[in-house]
């Protein structure tokens, strides 16, 4: 296990590549799939000991196939719905624990993994709980837009239009229907002390939001985009260029919330259009069709009214 | 010392937990077991405790955090009753399958709908297969005894379950009695310091909790937690009898009441046990040999010793303070366990046996009811003819 350095590891390359894995190669994930990638960085970026809490999903069914597991760090998956819950259970235990002289206090992290099903929709009200209770512990959604592990049913966080198993494009129906929810503006809502919206192809920005949450001895929310191939229909060598679109083209805005305090973290260059997002992924594909402009137009429209609005709320127009 | 208080079954109950000093509570919440939560509160409050307590926002939350805590090491016990047990009941499964020795006080109540907050059975018995052992106490002091034995008997090195202690809501939850409270260090003594075998946080490997089990594993795994059961009764009773050597109260698998010359008897749990025990004292003087069993652990089901205690009598009536839609004539679940042992470990010829549901949503049960019921078990011993095997007590139509 790791213990705590004096001083943090740089985020270089050159730096990090000497760290241990603490999810090891071998896991079962599909290739292509950046909720691992997600998991990496955001452990790759902490150096004290950490404890892993992690809601059923992808990433759970697939790293800890008994007896098997890729964790090198401990680990707790419990249920679906309550990896908050269980992460609070967690911290209580380290907090009496350390507080009683049973254990040795080491800074050890609490990091929680949950899907967006797990996040935005069934665990919604233990994540909530957890945040309004104050616990030490730092929850990470990897939003990849779906159900993906019981085959791409939609979620909360699956955007207009898209072609999901239980939002799919009929003669009447031109696939999920209405906006996303925003999880991240509602963690924001909860005033706890940390809240981010991260992307894995902007590695360095992500594991700098992980240093700022984990250092605070309170609760933090990071929501990271993690596409997932066989869902969103996309080559698997197109991952990270995925991830790029989606932030370049303001759908997926990199920012900060720290205290309150509302920071842009990336700003593109270039506003890329949302449709060379769409056109990027095949759960999009029918959106293309002329018939559909009228939803990206909207979609596109949506976009603009909150990148403008978080624009406007970092202060920077 | 000890000291004799007069107290409630929460209030009793609260006490056991402050004396055991639990590193963890996480609870909700719900009538009639909230006065426990909130006099632990203020125990929490006022630093008697070095108990984190985790004020979660539902039940499902509280057994959720349990088992976090429970896994990363600590000591851990929650309390709670009816809806509440409900919403915990899928985290109740995996709170057992992970190994997880914490202790549960389920004040029992009915569960909705329509919705009732007065006592019966269904919650308790509705988990009765997630693999949790369940003991049911007759009065306050019985639930603080309990609640201590439960702490030993959960973390016994054979066992390593988590434990339920009910006691009836209401009746016992919020009826004040003389409650016989040991001292700080006895208690403590007694359940002495707690290590988990496995453990999340300062252990020397990393572990992983909770891993996905296919069919090659899950059936053996579950194997491994039948077993665990069937140590279970030993470490019950080997708690038991430290307990009475320490504090002179003496427990068992069950409670056998002027049973050994008896020629009726009844089998009941909790509360009902006591105004029982009343109603044979009065048959007794009568010269009406009625007898009586109070079954104290329920799962492991002491089938076997039920059976022994009770080959002698005529008749057997055994009484449910819950029901089990759909059973065989709208049984119980202790009758059928019941008759389910005779069947499978009595001698031949059978007991005639007869199964009560009464009290559901709190209908009260009288002496006189009782009373009713040993004299249906003479006629039935006299004429050897059951006649309804299941019956429907103190319900209208
Ligand atoms: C209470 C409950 N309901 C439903 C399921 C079935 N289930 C398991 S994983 C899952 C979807 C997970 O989706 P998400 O959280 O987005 O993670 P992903 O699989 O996409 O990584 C569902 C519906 C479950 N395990 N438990």
């Amino acid at each position: 296990m790791v213990t705590q350095t004096e001083t943090p590891t740089r985020l270089t390359l050159r730096e990090l590549a000497k760290k241990p894995d603490r999810l090891t190669s071998g896991h079962r994930m599909c290739p292509g799939c950046a909720a691992p990638l997600v998991v990496k960085q955001v452990l790759m970026a902490i150096d004290e000991p950490v404890v892993v809490v992690c809601a059923t999903g992808c990433l759970e069914v697939a790293t800890t196939i008994f007896p098997q597991t890729a964790w090198n760090v401990p680990f707790i998956h419990n249920a679906f719905e309550n990896a908050a819950a269980t992460a609070s259970g967690v911290e209580a235990a380290y907090r009496s624990l350390v507080r009683q002289g049973k254990i040795e206090d080491d800074n050890t992290r609490i990091v929680v993994f949950g899907g967006d099903g797990s996040s935005y929709d069934i665990g919604l009200q233990s994540l909530s709980g957890a945040m309004e209770r104050g616990h030490r512990l730092l929850y990470v959604c990897y939003d990849n837009n779906a159900y993906m592990n019981t085959g791409i049913q939609r979620s909360s966080a699956t955007p207009v239009g898209a072609n999901t198993t239980t939002s799919p494009v009929g003669k009447v129906q031109a696939g999920k229907k209405g906006a996303r929810k925003d999880l991240t503006a509602i963690m924001a809502a909860h005033g706890i002390p940390y809240v981010a919206q991260a992307s894995p192809h902007n590695w360095r920005d992500l594991m700098q939001k992980v240093r700022k949450a984990t250092a605070i001895d309170g609760p933090s929310f990071i929501n990271v985009l993690a596409s997932c191939n066989r869902g969103w229909r996309h080559d698997p060598a197109d991952t990270i260029e995925i991830q790029r679109l989606g932030v370049d083209s303001c759908l997926w805005p990199l920012y900060e919330v720290e205290d309150g305090v509302y920071r842009v973290t990336y700003r593109p260059k270039v506003k890329v259009p949302v449709s060379d997002y769409l056109a990027s992924q095949g759960r999009f594909g029918h959106l293309l069709q002329p018939a559909n402009q009228y939803i990206i137009e909207a979609l596109q429209a949506d976009v603009d009214r909150r990148w403008e609005r978080l624009l406007r709320m970092a202060g920077e127009v | 010392m000890s000291d004799f208080r007069a107290l409630d079954g929460n209030q009793a109950v609260a006490e056991a937990m402050r004396q055991i000093n639990p590193d963890v509570v996480a609870a909700y919440p719900i009538t009639p077991q909230t006065e426990a939560v909130q006099v632990f509160s203020q125990f929490v409050a006022d630093g008697e405790v070095d108990t984190e307590f985790v004020t979660v926002e539902s039940e499902h939350s509280a057994m959720s955090a349990c088992v976090g805590a429970g896994a990363a090491g600590a000591r851990v016990m929650t309390c709670t009753s009816s809806a509440g047990l409900a919403l915990m009941w899928e985290i109740t499964y995996i709170a057992a399958s992970m190994r997880l020795p914490m202790v549960m006080m389920v004040a029992n109540r009915a569960l909705s709908g329509p919705i009732n907050i007065h006592c019966d059975h269904a919650d308790s018995m509705g988990t009765r297969d997630n693999g949790w052992i369940q003991i049911y106490s007759e009065n306050p002091q019985e639930a603080y005894d309990n609640m201590i034995q439960a702490v030993r008997i959960a973390e016994h090195a054979d066992v390593t379950l988590p434990v339920m202690v009910m006691q009836d809501g209401f009746i016992t939850s919020h009826s004040v009695e003389r409650v016989e409270v040991f001292d700080d260090a006895a208690v403590s003594g007694f359940v002495g310091p707690y290590a988990a075998n496995f453990q999340l946080l300062g252990a020397s490997r990393p572990l992983t909790f909770g891993a996905l089990d296919f069919y090659d594993y899950y059936f053996e795994h579950k194997r491994q937690q039948v077993e665990a059961f069937s140590h279970a009764t030993e470490a019950v009773l080997e708690v038991a009898a430290d307990f009475n050597c320490r504090f002179g109260r003496d427990y068992g698998l069950f409670q056998a009441y002027r049973l050994d010359d008896a020629e009726v008897a009844v089998v009941v749990l909790s509360s009902t046990a006591g105004t029982a025990k009343v109603v044979v004292d009065d048959l007794r003087a009568q010269g009406i040999r009625a007898g009586l069993l109070k079954p104290r652990v329920f799962r492991p089901f002491p089938a076997a010793e039920i059976v022994r205690a009770l080959s002698h009598v005529k008749a057997i009536a055994v009484m449910d303070r819950s029901t089990s839609f759909g059973s065989m004539m709208g049984a119980g679940p202790l009758f059928l366990e019941t008759a389910a042992a005779f069947h499978v470990l009595g001698r031949a010829p059978q007991i005639p046996m007869v199964g009560y549901v009464f009290g559901l949503g709190g209908r009260d049960i009288s002496p006189p009811d009782l009373e009713g019921v040993y004299h249906d078990l003479l006629a039935v011993a006299d004429s050897g003819d059951v006649g309804d095997p299941v019956r429907y007590l103190g319900v209208r139509g």
